[in-house]
């Protein structure tokens, strides 16, 4: 049973539809999701207001069927099944703490319900609390506790049932920043010392990129990429990737033609940029795909400015600084490269060099072909 | 600086002149007539006669359990019925909200005593309702339901639903969905969902409910005389007569102040066994 478990993912999302009625029209929230979330993993779920990410998690949880498709938990198909009747355990928003009852009553609720002996209650209940960092705090009231400490409650109320899965739906929202980010490393640590899967949904990148093993980034009810952190940030698959996770230059061009693996490719007005590799559905066309269209993404730290044209074997682009923003560890640069488009670079301020370029310096751009990334137009 | 310290002082003046002119004046003028001797024609004497309440008491003392008897009966009435209500105007009224309100509250826009009145015509022994299953054989042709005790209690629990059903659906209506489905996720089904967390989050609005409806209908008499007859008077209508009829002030003076202190000692230790903690809690979710 237990390698049987191991093997299957935690949680799998087949084919997975939801549409609401909205007045006469019928909105479809989540539009064909296929996921599995493996054990043990910390997985995250991306995207802005409105993309689905929180009626996926609901589905999971049993607070909303799908219209159509299979929600399996550990393997076992859950679509239908109630939400008390699921092995997943969920960390709400507004944490929905229940005011009527104090530190420990919250936690013990779920172990009272399932009919687990009194004595367990009490031990798994202490235990969860001293995890948490909360057992001065047993006697207290919701009402009493400080936001963040009201967080690790509803954490610690769901975790001490053992779920097969720990559902956590923006928890760290309602936070200021500086207990935010102690909460990022706090949920971290608590994952790894308990090995549940944590399915985490939030419209944060930085948080995602911090804490997740692997990211969903969805859009429009879609799954637009899954992968790592790094993947995701590095390679993304497509425009609302690349400009929803982090900053993101996108610059049209058009494929000039490719000399020892990699692609040349013309951008603003006749500058060359360098890329690795083209699109799959333009690599496959081969010698064809000259002359095509397409985006070069690169990050604005991957970018070098310099005063002299850059030697052969990077992307050079020359262009003339439109703004400079002085960071202290950093300064951003905005360089206009011609033909109404814009490059951002951010540059790191070592000691031993002097501001790279001021407003109106004519400058070139430069980075290396595997730091640009293509995309469809 | 002293005139901003004598800000709040002056912001509250209005009401503290309210309180004073219409509640602390009258009910002092109304302690020292329940300590005193006499009649109208001769005048009544500040002789401090405590005998008035032992006379209050000893001549009253069972239409004063029957209005507790009665008052309480119509709010269990009014939790019975309201409580359901309130539950479904809040978490299923959806849009529609605020018109279920209106029509729970429609019927209030006519006088009180109309509407007392027009269920003596429903109730009549051979009216609308009781008449036509009488006719159908369904009831024998003695029954009655105007002059007896339930007709009472119905008539005050009906006169006073909305002041249950108003605070109960505040509760309701505020409380953050998530508890439900926190309690669901914690493998409640809607029955535990109910007893665990809906139902002692909304102890509250139950509370304010009883408070509003039991106090009301305890020292009402216009139920009673309409539609209770001759042997359901509650204490309401026994210090009716002693004021406007008898002329009897210092023992309808005495009277109230038995009904307040009982109202008070009830109410007080009903907070008690509820906790008052827990009802006087401001929820913050």
């Amino acid at each position: 049973m237990e390698t049987a478990a191991a093997r299957q993912p935690a949680i799998s999302l087949e084919g997975v539809f939801k549409s609401f009625r909205s007045g006469s029209e019928t909105v479809n929230a989540v539009d064909g999701v296929d996921l599995a979330i493996e054990q043990g993993e910390f997985f995250s779920l991306l995207g802005p207001s409105g993309c689905g990410k929180t009626t996926t998690m609901r589905m999971i949880a049993g607070f909303e069927e799908p219209t159509r498709g299979v929600v399996r938990l550990n393997g076992r198909d859950v679509t239908g099944v109630p939400a008390n009747r699921r092995d997943v355990n969920m960390v709400f928003q507004s944490y929905a703490l229940f005011p009527h009852m104090n530190v420990a009553d919250n936690v013990a609720f779920g172990l009272k319900r399932k009919g687990v002996a009194k004595g367990e209650i009490g031990r798994r209940v202490g235990e969860m609390l001293e995890l948490v960092e909360l057992g001065h705090r047993a006697k207290h009231r919701p009402a009493q506790l400080s936001g963040g400490q009201q967080q690790r409650v509803a954490l610690a109320r769901a975790l001490v049932n053992q779920p097969a899965a720990l559902l956590l739906d923006e928890p760290l929202g309602a936070l200021d920043l500086k207990l935010r980010q102690a909460m990022q490393v706090e949920l971290k640590r608590i994952q790894r010392e308990v090995g549940i899967t944590f399915v985490y949904v939030t419209h944060d990148q930085g948080e995602a990129l911090t804490m997740s093993d692997r990211i969903a980034v969805m859009n429009h009810g879609r799954v637009e990429q899954l992968g790592t952190p790094a993947q995701v940030y590095e390679r993304p698959a497509t425009r609302f990737v690349a400009d929803f996770i982090g900053t993101s230059n996108l610059v049209k061009g058009t494929v000039l033609g490719e000399s020892g693996g990699v692609w040349r490719v013309e951008v603003a007005d006749g500058a060359t940029a360098l890329l690795a590799d083209l699109p799959e559905a333009l690599a496959a066309q081969g010698p064809g795909a000259v002359g095509s269209a397409v985006y070069l993404t690169v990050r604005p730290e991957k970018i070098g400015i310099g005063a002299e044209r850059p030697g052969e074997g990077v992307s050079a682009v020359p262009g003339t600084v439109t703004e400079t923003v002085y960071l202290g560890s950093a300064t951003h640069y905005q360089v206009d490269i011609g033909g109404g488009e814009s490059v951002t670079v951010y540059l790191q301020n070592s000691s031993d060099s002097a501001l790279a370029a001021g407003r109106g310096d004519h400058v070139w751009l430069s980075w290396p072909a595997h730091h640009s990334y293509p995309l469809l137009a | 600086m002293r005139n901003r310290k004598l800000t709040p002082y002056v912001l509250v003046l209005p009401a503290w002149t309210w309180l004073a002119l219409f509640f602390v004046v009258p009910i002092g003028g109304m302690l020292s007539l329940s300590l005193t001797t006499g009649n109208v024609i001769t005048g009544f004497q500040q002789t401090f006669e405590v005998g008035n309440y032992a006379d209050a008491i000893g001549t009253y003392w069972e239409q004063i359990l029957r209005s507790l008897l009665y008052g309480g009966c119509a709010t269990l009435v009014c939790i019975a019925i309201g409580y359901p209500m309130a539950y479904w105007i809040a978490f299923r009224g959806g849009a529609y909200k605020s018109t279920y309100l209106l029509l729970l509250l429609l019927p209030f826009f006519v006088s009180f005593v109309l509407r007392t009145i027009s269920w003596r015509f429903f109730l009549s022994d051979n009216g609308v309702v009781l008449g036509a299953f009488k006719d159908l054989g369904l009831l024998p042709e003695g029954f009655a339901v105007l002059n007896t005790a339930p007709a009472v209690i119905l008539g005050l629990a009906y006169n006073f639903l909305p002041f249950m059903v108003l605070p109960i659906y505040a509760v309701l209506e505020r409380m953050d969905p998530h508890l439900v489905e926190a309690a669901h996720d914690l493998y409640s089904d809607r029955l535990r969902a109910f007893v665990h967390v809906i139902l002692p989050v909304s102890l509250p609005g139950v509370f304010a409910g009883v408070l509003m409806t039991f106090i009301p209908t305890s020292a009402d008499y216009v139920n009673a005389s309409v539609l209770g007859g001759t042997h359901n008077t509650m204490i309401g209508n026994v210090i009716q007569t002693q004021y406007l009829v008898n002329n009897n002030y210092p023992i309808a003076a005495s009277i109230t102040f038995v009904l307040m202190g009982l109202l008070l000692i009830g109410i007080f230790s009903y907070a008690r066994a509820l906790g008052t903690e827990r009802v006087m809690e401001v929820h913050t979710s």
